[in-house]
């Protein structure tokens, strides 16, 4: 079974650099995303020297890591089951000797590596020198970094698997696609780090999965917690991923037995 | 090896009302309408067989392919294939069976067919080198080694639908689905995809099951036919058991040295059950519906009443046959 995950990867690598335009197009965005927000939060701090917990300068590093974050867990999966089943592709997915969803996650972790790679790590070289940017300083921190962040890539994943499992029971799930991906950007921390939401709003957040997928991989990259605390995140990611697979489960089982082949 | 028991399928059809203020209601509440895609089949399959499952389009010969598969869940009765349940042990089921839709393409449309084999014997575990031996073998028998490492968008559909069979043949399955395999091809790859298929059955003794609307094939490939209409299985047997029950019977064509009437042709054959058309003054047709029986008495006896230039015999063609099924009312067809 790994070597055929082994061989979706690289299919996945060898698209992904098909498809040039693309890749370059992507880099643009993701520039000027950062670049917008760092601006941004440089003239609401103004004067003061701190904001919610953070410094300007773990601002800043807070930015441009949740955006380097994302490269690596964003995928569009949900919306590629939803062509699966729109155009009754899902048919010869079927056919084959293994678990559909397991292969998508596969496939959608080729491209963030792809991503990691071409996307983030030469990003964040170019705005390290840019911007005041520190890195984790051990390798400690490293470590915890990329350990939450695969969590989060996980996490991420399965709530696209959710919204493309949709399709079987819905047909036309556009807007949910969307709004998902509106809710996941919000409320993530991306736009705006979960300790600037007011009080109430916190409380709610900390009942969903959404803060797992940004938040806590990037203030473990920033430095603004101590270790045991984030060790506590992660662990809090580790049972996110166990209660997502309670939904997916039961919704596969259930878009097996409702599964109609469009077109034939 | 196949057996199917009081198979069912039936699916929820949303009836959507007519005209603007319908579509606002069905916002509110939808109605459904239950439809019998597969009504009770049962038969059972041997080992080595080639047989077709045909019918008109919407017969339901699709969605019990696609039972068959283990792609659908079905309503209600049993299958077992290879020893498995395929909705239930899917993943180990699909390991013995080889798949073709004629209408959907199961290689990577940006990549050469290669390396498509290539993922597919990751996919299915294929030991390697007696894995690569049968790969050559696919090639070279299906003769597709002159375009296998083009992009398969760049292929013809001919060159496309031998590459999807040597795709579906990778793991050497015991059992291969065709559904619709030769939709669209012109005559020569038609025929070099029967030519393969028999070779496959007759060597590796490969079941075969195949769906089609082109009659050629079934007479080509099959010995044996399953109709289908409206979900129904309306006859399971052999080709030329199929001719007999369906076809027009056998009709013998009467050419004479002199000027014939039907009637007194008819006077001959005295009450004999046939048909006696005139076609023109010196040549009559008869219909005769049970051929055995009846066709040496017929030639018998009008060669010794006549003096007969000559005399053709017209055998139905499957393809009338399966005219004549498809237009009969569905009625007739269950009774008959």
């Amino acid at each position: 079974m790994a070597k055929l995950y082994l061989e979706l990867i690289r299919m996945r690598f060898l698209s992904m650099l098909a498809y040039r335009v693309n890749y370059y197009s992507g880099v643009v965005i993701y520039g000027i995303n950062i670049g917008a927000y760092y601006f941004l939060w440089g003239a609401i701090y103004g004067e003061n020297g701190e904001l919610g917990g953070l410094t300007v300068a773990q601002m800043t590093a807070y930015v441009a890591i949740a955006w380097m974050s994302r490269a690596f867990y964003f995928n569009n999966i949900d919306r590629e089951i939803a062509e699966d089943v729109r155009e009754g592709k899902v048919a010869i997915e079927m056919i084959r000797p293994y678990n559909y969803l397991a292969v998508k996650t596969v496939q959608a972790f080729g491209e963030g590596i792809f991503r990691l790679l071409f996307f983030a790590a030469p990003g964040i070289f170019l705005i390290s020198l840019l911007i005041p940017f520190r890195f984790p300083a051990t390798l400690n921190n490293w470590g915890l970094y990329l350990c939450s962040l695969v969590l989060a890539f996980l996490i991420n994943t399965q709530i696209n698997l959710l919204t493309g499992l949709l399709t079987f029971f819905l047909f036309r799930n556009d807007g949910i696609i969307w709004a998902k991906r509106v809710i996941v950007d919000l409320f993530s921390g991306l736009v705006l780090p979960i300790s600037f939401f007011p009080g109430w709003a916190q409380t709610a957040m900390g009942f969903l999965p959404f803060q797992a997928i940004n938040y806590y991989p990037s203030l473990i990259f920033t430095g603004a917690i101590s270790s045991g605390r984030s060790w506590e995140l992660i662990g809090l990611q580790v049972i996110w991923v166990l209660i997502l697979l309670v939904p997916i489960t039961l919704l596969w089982k259930r878009a097996r037995n409702r599964l109609v082949v469009q077109g034939g | 090896m196949i057996q199917v028991q009081n198979l069912r399928k039936e699916f929820r059809i949303h009836q959507a009302r007519p005209g603007l203020g319908g579509a606002f209601l069905d916002l509110f509440k939808r109605t459904y309408r239950t439809v019998k895609a597969v009504d009770n089949l049962t038969f059972s399959v041997q080992t080595g067989e080639v047989f077709a499952l045909i019918g008109e389009n919407g017969a339901g010969k699709s969605t019990t392919i696609k039972m068959l598969t283990g792609i659908l869940t079905p309503s209600a009765g049993d299958i077992r294939i290879n020893g498995y349940i395929p909705y239930k042990q899917r993943e180990e089921y699909v390991r013995s069976i080889g798949v073709v839709f004629g209408q959907r393409s199961q290689l990577w449309w940006d990549l050469s067919p290669l390396e498509s084999f290539r993922l597919l014997k990751h996919v299915y575990k294929v030991d390697d080198t007696e894995g690569e031996r049968w790969m050559e073998r696919l090639i070279d028998e299906l003769d597709i080694s002159s375009f296998v490492s083009q992009p398969v968008r760049k292929l013809s559909l001919g060159q496309r639908m031998r590459c999807e069979i040597a795709a579906s043949l990778i793991h050497k399955p015991r059992l291969l689905f065709l559904d619709e395999p030769t939709v669209g091809l012109d005559v020569l790859v038609k025929q070099k995809i029967r030519e393969f298929l028999l070779k496959l059955n007759e060597t590796e003794h490969t079941t075969i099951l195949l769906t089609t609307h082109d009659v050629s094939d079934i007479e080509a490939l099959c010995k044996r036919v399953l109709v289908m209409d409206r979900g129904r299985l309306i006859f399971d047997g052999q080709l030329a058991d199929l001719k007999e029950k369906w076809g027009n019977g056998t009709q013998v064509s009467f050419q004479m040295k002199k000027r014939t009437t039907a009637a007194e042709l008819r006077q001959v054959l005295g009450r004999m059950p046939c048909e006696v058309e005139q076609v023109n003054d010196y040549s009559l047709l008869v219909k005769v519906s049970h051929r055995e029986q009846m066709l040496p008495y017929v030639l018998s006896t009008v060669m010794a009443s006549f003096e007969v230039s000559d005399v053709k015999i017209l055998e139905a063609s499957t393809e009338d046959i399966v005219r004549n099924i498809y237009s009969a009312d569905s009625e007739v067809a269950s009774h008959g």
